[in-house]
């Protein structure tokens, strides 16, 4: 027998044990009914006929014959890029359990795409190393009250979990005079604080999500306030929002946010002669925990008529700049950008500000705090774990600074000073990551936040398959197989818009009820903003940095 | 637990009264100290009514140090009164310092026509001086320096301080008509005099019985306030600061310390008429909120006298009264006690959003949240 010829072998070419994602078909169950090929929206599998050898032997003795066969089969698609992502789709519609992608630990792809491709890669969703654990869940609510002071009733005992956003004016510079009641009266006027839920649904646009899945969180919203009684505030993202909704009264809900491409400002400002309610704040972001020092990016194929028609743009790639053009200080923002955003509303609508966390926060949180104008109504803080739609994947991986110390560092900033909550602190970046967002709320205000935001959880409830350990993660691609993170008609009508919100709203439900029963244990009917003598860890590091007892 | 009593009388009372309320409430303390404090005196005081006491417990070494402080200021020592203490008995529970000075001093020449809160400040910064030299010497311990004010605080069995001080007899000489005592020393922190309730700053007295488990947030925010609220060796100090800063420093109502300890809740606010003074309230004072079981009383600078709780009422507190005085405390065993005569109708269990406040003419008011 003739040895083969290794050489016919192309060592460069790229085969499916190189890739991230293999996917694991059985012929025998397969009914070849079409449904997986159908749900790829990535279009990573395809038909394909296989031809089989078959050799058969009836008499006593060996005697061979071969008949050919041709086999209809489903087959994995191999190439330089948009390969399968994982996301599963096909598993979930198989009838027979035929067909799943496998995550393939020896995979090439880093090495292969940037070689093949001369391009960065680029995807959605958050950090996907796992460097160094998660250390929200390192710490435990440790002071439980048993004899000293009685744990209260989560069922039973009420609760005021609400937060402020807004500006906080020192108790000594407060308006008042006592009048010949003994009564407090306001003499003069003061910065507008609102009282909200301590969860903010993240700033996700409308645009980067499909219109039908931020129509379901904006409902979900509505629902909360007016029904259940939760006054749960969303973020519109950079993006803007629909004419009608901006003239509702569900306005009120709702935090605009102003980033620096200012997508959707036009229709804002347009709609603001007929608006009926004031927003629930504006959020100037500057820049995002997922990918700092990093622009916006909505790509072309997400920007269908209804996008362009909200945002006010032709159809094309839109890139917000890495930094708002106009600010080159901490001061001059303040001056410029808060105050006209103040202004632009009567000084009625509290504005906060977004920063990605960074070595630099308690720097510019310490100059906020110095705000001479009683004007920065928020210092809301991005940590590296939070979500994005798109970004390079250098980005997401490897910038970025974790939430937890950085928030606690800017907490006891201004307890330095004795201006904790005059600009009450709002963290994100991971919070609820693992489906726990009472647990990581709680520790996080425990440890000096006021509140949390959350965006990248909400997606998950909405059924997003994306995870940390690379699956899915294709926000950025415009074909999000579960109709959240695209335009795509026939993708977005995947989605059960009312389904999602009612999910939306159950997950808000059971996280209240959980939050009690965080509350309750440590005996507090109030949020226990700054209470880190609640906290305890096993951790000695974490211990040390954080301020909290270490307990083992 | 604690338990904490008040005494407010037309009459000047001894402190006897007050070692009798708590003695029957014993029960539910551990007997490890007894402490009180004693305003609007009568006695040998009686005369010195706009003088500075100082009430101190130190080794004669703490006295010179004291002394030389003092005099160095121009402070100058008009009379001095100490108990007559049983140095003769023995097996007595109590960890006695060797002096227990209570002295009255005229202000420095230069304040003879200082506006009054330039004395107050004066007293402020002498007695923190005086504390911090004589802990830095680990030499004794002052308690309060302050006009028309007593303070004792002592570690021991309370019988036994009693016996000690010679406190179980009536004495016209040692005397006042408000005296609030507590007979325990605290259970989370270390067991020092500092820590004992009653808690007392310019005229503010305050103590509590229960647990403030926003303890770290009041303390954190507490200490950039003002320069007074220091030590911190007790959660329940933090009544009293919040107490001193509402009413003395913002210079609002009393009746607005219930707001910023125990806000309503958001919807309740909004519901008033004045939501957006509660609103500012809750918003600007959020860290000086109090949380966990707590029943507090407290002594103004005027002599009002009153109670309040925490938004559960957790703890108990109640009010009895006969024409000539009052009695606040812990448990009805105390007041029963001291009044076994009077109209127990009249007993006042004040509720969670309230608080009891008794004027000088023992006026009763309840005032709803």
């Amino acid at each position: 027998m003739e040895p083969i010829d290794t050489r016919i072998i192309k060592t460069n070419d790229i085969s499916k044990n190189d890739l991230k994602w293999q996917i694991e078909y059985n012929p025998q169950r397969c009914t070849l009914c079409g449904k997986c090929c159908a749900a790829c929206t990535f279009n990573a599998i395809e038909f394909k006929v296989e031809r089989r050898r078959r050799v058969k032997s009836t008499g006593a003795l060996p005697k061979p014959s071969v008949t050919w066969e041709s086999e209809p089969v489903v087959k994995q698609i191999i190439r330089k890029n948009k390969n399968c992502v994982g996301c599963g789709m096909c598993q979930k519609v198989c009838p027979n359990e035929a067909i799943k992608p496998v995550y393939n630990e020896h995979n090439r792809v880093n090495v292969i795409h940037r070689a093949e491709n001369a391009e960065s890669p680029k995807r959605g969703g958050r950090t996907n190393l796992h460097t160094e654990g998660r250390t929200l869940d390192k710490i435990k609510i440790g002071r439980i009250s048993q004899m000293t002071d009685p744990s209260l009733d989560a069922m039973r005992h009420t609760f005021d979990i609400l937060a402020p956003f807004g500006r906080v004016l020192p108790p000594e510079k407060l308006p008042f005079t006592v009048d010949e009641n003994g009564d407090l009266q306001m003499t003069d006027s003061a910065p507008n604080t609102r009282w909200i839920y301590p969860i903010i649904i993240g700033d996700m646009s409308i645009g980067a999500l499909s219109t039908r899945m931020w129509e379901a969180v904006a409902m979900a919203v509505a629902y909360l306030n007016e029904v259940v009684g939760l006054p749960v505030r969303m973020c519109s993202g950079e993006g803007g929002m629909p004419l009608k909704l901006l003239k509702s009264k569900y306005l009120k809900y709702m935090i605009l946010q102003i980033a620096s491409g200012h997508f959707g400002w036009d229709r804002i400002i347009n709609a603001m002669p007929d608006m009926v309610e004031d927003p629930a704040g504006i959020l100037i972001k500057i820049g995002q925990g997922a990918k700092p020092g990093d622009g916006g990016l909505l790509m072309a194929k997400k920007v269908v008529r209804h996008i362009q028609e909200i945002r006010g743009v032709p159809k094309s790639d839109l890139l917000s700049p890495p930094n708002h053009q106009g600010l080159y200080s901490i001061e001059e923002s303040v001056q410029k950008m808060f105050l006209s955003m103040n202004s632009a509303f009567k000084f009625r609508v509290p504005v906060a500000i977004k920063v990605a966390a960074s070595v630099t926060s308690v720097s510019v949180y310490n100059n906020l705090l110095r705000d001479p104008y009683n004007i920065v109504g928020g210092f809301f803080l991005d940590g590296i774990a939070g979500g994005t739609g798109a970004a390079h994947e250098v980005s997401l991986d490897h910038t970025g600074h974790p939430i937890v110390s950085r928030l606690r560092d800017c907490y006891l900033a201004a307890v330095h000073q004795g201006k904790q909550g005059q600009i009450p602190l709002w963290a994100a970046g991971g919070i609820g990551m693992n489906g726990t967002l009472a647990a990581d709320a709680f520790k996080m205000i425990c440890l000096g936040a006021n509140g949390v935001f959350t965006g990248k959880l909400i997606l998950q409830i909405a059924g997003c398959i994306g995870n940390d350990y690379g699956r899915c993660n294709a926000c950025n691609t415009g074909l999000c197989p579960v109709g959240i993170t695209t335009q795509n008609k026939t993708l977005v009508d995947r989605l059960d818009v009312d389904k999602v919100a009612q999910n939306i709203v159950n997950y808000f439900i059971a996280t209240d009820t959980e939050l009690k029963k965080l509350l309750a244990p440590i005996g507090n009917s109030s949020l226990p903003v700054g209470r880190s003598d609640a906290l305890v860890t096993v951790d000695k590091n974490v211990a040390t940095r954080l301020d909290i007892q270490h307990v083992c | 637990m604690c338990r904490i009593g008040a005494i407010k009388s037309k009459r000047y009372l001894h402190p006897s009264k007050a070692l009798e309320l708590m003695r029957s409430q014993q029960k539910g303390h551990d007997n490890s100290g007894f402490a009180f404090v004693m305003q609007d005196l009568g006695g040998v005081f009686e005369n010195y009514k706009e003088l500075p006491i100082l009430s101190m417990a130190c080794t004669n070494e703490g006295m010179h140090i004291a002394e030389d402080i003092l005099h160095s200021i121009g402070f100058v020592r008009i009379m001095q009164w100490a108990p007559d203490v049983r140095n003769d008995i023995t097996g007595l529970n109590i960890e006695p310092m060797p002096n227990y000075v209570f002295q009255v001093f005229n202000y420095p020449h230069s304040y003879k026509y200082a506006p009054q809160e330039e004395k107050e400040a004066l007293l402020l910064n002498t007695r923190l001086k005086l504390r911090k030299a004589l802990e830095q010497a680990d030499e004794g311990y002052v308690y309060s320096f302050w006009p028309d004010v007593l303070m004792l605080k002592e570690i021991g069995d309370p019988r036994d301080i009693g016996t000690y001080f010679g406190l179980w007899q009536e004495n016209k000489d040692f005397c006042a008509k408000i005296i609030t005592a507590q007979c325990r020393q605290n259970t989370n922190y270390d067991i020092v005099r500092y820590a004992a309730h009653p808690f007392f700053l310019q005229g503010y007295t305050a103590l509590a019985n229960g647990e403030n488990t926003f303890y770290e947030k009041n303390k954190l925010f507490q200490k950039k306030l003002h320069k007074g609220y220091i030590g911190f060796e007790s959660d329940s100090q933090c009544f009293l600061y919040t107490l001193h800063y509402v009413n003395k420093i913002l210079k609002w109502p009393l009746k607005y310390f219930k707001h910023v300890i125990t806000p309503l809740p958001y919807d309740e606010i909004l519901s008033r008429k004045d939501a957006e003074i509660l609103l500012r309230i809750k918003a600007s004072l959020a860290h000086l909120e109090v949380n966990g079981p707590n029943s507090i009383i407290a002594v103004t600078p005027d002599g009002t006298l009153f109670t309040t709780c925490d938004s559960k009422k957790l703890r108990p507190v109640v009010v009895g009264k006969t024409d000539d005085t009052v009695i606040i405390t812990s448990e009805v065993t105390g007041i029963n006690e001291l009044m076994p005569d009077r109209d127990i109708s009249q007993d006042i269990y004040p509720n969670e959003r309230e608080m009891v406040v008794v004027d000088n003419d023992l006026n009763i008011e309840r005032w709803n949240q």
